[in-house]
């Protein structure tokens, strides 16, 4: 009977190997071969990897990632938690702040990027005409390569903030009423509250957060390559579209298994930094 | 601070009601300088020609399809291993355990150009096969069932075993039953993933029939030219269903989430 325990695992176990392993195992081999559109991979050693840490367009798009993570993270965090903190606060109608916060982070991609690349056109679109009406410039939003970050960023705020605004709204709910009561009676600030007792008492959420949102965006593709036009502005491309191009455009499958490799080492120490850091 | 609210909640509502404004004006109206909320014939024609042109139903069948393939899958293995793995004693079980947490390290991601490689040596490329069986793969899910599973007291369980039932007994007629929350965490979670997932759809598939919604969307965006009205119905519709559910099911969906 104690060995029919395997045969729970096994269904899983199977799947498992089959597309995680094995993709594993054969990216690894290819990273160490020239496989591409001809069929015939030949052993290059390491010269992929050697290649790659020479090549510019790495590194510019490792940076463009990272450019993305440090601009994205703190508003999104920020805005989430200003989000929870008022909507915890308007009790009748919490429900309809919700559904504004939260909505758009149930939408798929292309319907954000479809929405916001209206939102961003030149003369018709909804933000220049206010730009115009207010008396200021147009702003060329996606035709820049600075400007195109910064749209990437306003955008990706918009679709994720929802998501911490959530976490924060469930850890708020969490603190227990009496601690405020009994600190108002003590003479306290709604603003000494804030400082004193919600923000401590959210720090294993704010832990949380920030972690979610940076390995999510150091893999970010899906809003860069849609919204730069389907990699149209190579001046935000990120890591990941990097290794997608690589493979899937240019064909040089043993090429971009070795980036997918390195930048696979690269999320790794991230995470295993992170647990380092919970643990103490 | 109610003010504070109140705006923050309408910018972030103002694109969807652009959106959707701009939906219902007629194509001619959508691109007229100023801007304007109000337009002579506004009307859900460009939601009547998003259905006749059917790409867009075709789309959510797959995504249906795809999800609801996934989440069954998903809650069937994910369900069965965490019971093993909390349970039962095998060789080798340290080792799956050691390999379900590398497991969470690696991102999606870094494996879509092999894994492509591997379905087309497979000759799945380009199936629903090779949308969904990707997919499955969620060792975090054994994880939190794994966790839910060693909570449940194993008198509950020796008590059953006493009267005869067999381990696939007990799976199946007491800890599913006594884990329903934490499946439907799961199974709600799963859904939304795939639902919305992008990446791997778009690199699995390439013909228009297989599409998901999302890849539908974006692959199509440009061949719609200027009919801005209809793209945008299109966005809309297809991205209405999983608010919908929101609104129905908020409760278990922030459970979801937060686990």
């Amino acid at each position: 009977m104690k060995r029919s325990g395997f045969w729970f695992v096994a269904p899983f176990l199977v799947l498992y190997v089959a597309f995680l392993i094995v993709p594993m195992v054969i990216g690894l081999g290819a990273s160490v071969t020239d496989d591409g559109i001809t069929g015939h991979a030949r052993f290059v050693g390491a010269a992929n990897y050697v290649e790659l840490f020479g090549d510019p367009a790495v590194w510019s798009s490792l940076w463009h990632t990272l450019i993305f993570t440090v601009t994205s993270t703190p508003v999104i965090v920020l805005v989430g938690l200003g989000m929870a903190l008022l909507a915890n606060r308007m009790a009748p109608e919490r429900w309809l702040y919700r559904l504004a916060f939260f909505a758009p982070y149930l939408l798929p991609v292309s319907v954000v990027v479809l929405i916001w690349n209206w939102l961003y056109q030149p003369g018709f679109g909804l933000i220049n005409d206010a730009l115009t009406r207010l008396g200021l410039h147009e702003v060329g939003w996606l035709s820049t390569d600075g400007m195109a970050m910064t749209s990437i960023v306003i955008t990706t705020v918009w679709w994720t903030a929802g998501f911490g605004f959530l976490l924060y709204l469930a850890a708020l709910q969490e603190i227990p009423r009496q601690l405020y009561e009994a600190s108002a009676l003590d003479g306290a600030t709604p603003f000494q509250q804030l400082r004193r007792i919600t923000l401590p008492l959210l720090s294993r959420t704010h832990q949380l957060v920030i972690v979610l949102q940076v390995l999510a965006s150091l893999k970010v593709f899906d809003q860069i390559y849609l919204l730069s036009g389907q990699g149209g502005i190579p001046g935000v491309r990120s890591i990941v579209q990097y290794i997608y191009e690589s493979g899937f455009t240019r064909f040089r499958i043993g090429y971009a298994s070795a980036i997918s490799y390195v930048f696979f080492a690269l999320i790794a120490v991230v995470a295993l930094v992170h647990f380092r850091l919970v643990k103490r | 601070m109610r003010a504070l609210a109140v705006v923050l909640a309408a910018i972030w509502l103002i694109p969807l009601a652009w959106a959707l404004d701009t939906a219902l004006k007629p194509e001619s109206e959508t691109t007229r300088i100023p801007v304007s909320w109000f337009a002579d014939g506004m009307s859900l024609d460009a939601f009547g020609r998003v259905f006749a042109d059917g790409d867009v139903l075709a789309w959510l069948g797959n995504s249906l399809l795809v999800g609801i393939a996934v989440t069954a899958l998903t809650v069937a293995v994910t369900s069965l291993a965490a019971y093993g793995l909390s349970r039962t004693w095998f060789r080798g079980r340290s080792v799956v355990l050691a390999l379900l947490i590398a497991g969470i390290l690696v991102p999606p991601q870094v494996l879509i150009v092999p894994l492509f490689a591997e379905m087309v040596g497979l000759g799945l490329a380009d199936t629903y096969w090779a949308l969904i069986l990707p997919q499955v793969v969620l060792p975090a899910m054994v994880y939190v069932l794994k966790k839910f599973f060693d909570g449940v007291p194993r008198e509950l369980e020796e008590a059953a075993v006493v009267d005869g039932a067999g381990r696939l007994r007990v799976y199946w007629s007491l800890m599913l039953p006594l884990a329903r929350p934490a499946l439907a965490a799961v199974a709600i979670f799963t859904f939304v993933t795939t639902w919305n997932n992008f990446l791997w759809p778009f690199v699995a598939v390439s013909d228009p029939h297989l599409m998901t919604f999302p890849v539908g969307l974006a692959t199509v965006q440009s061949s719609y030219g200027v009919r801005y009205a209809q793209v945008l119905a299109a966005a809309l519709l297809g991205g209405l269903p999983l608010v919908a559910l929101f609104l129905a099911f908020q409760r278990q969906l922030v459970t979801a989430i937060k686990g």
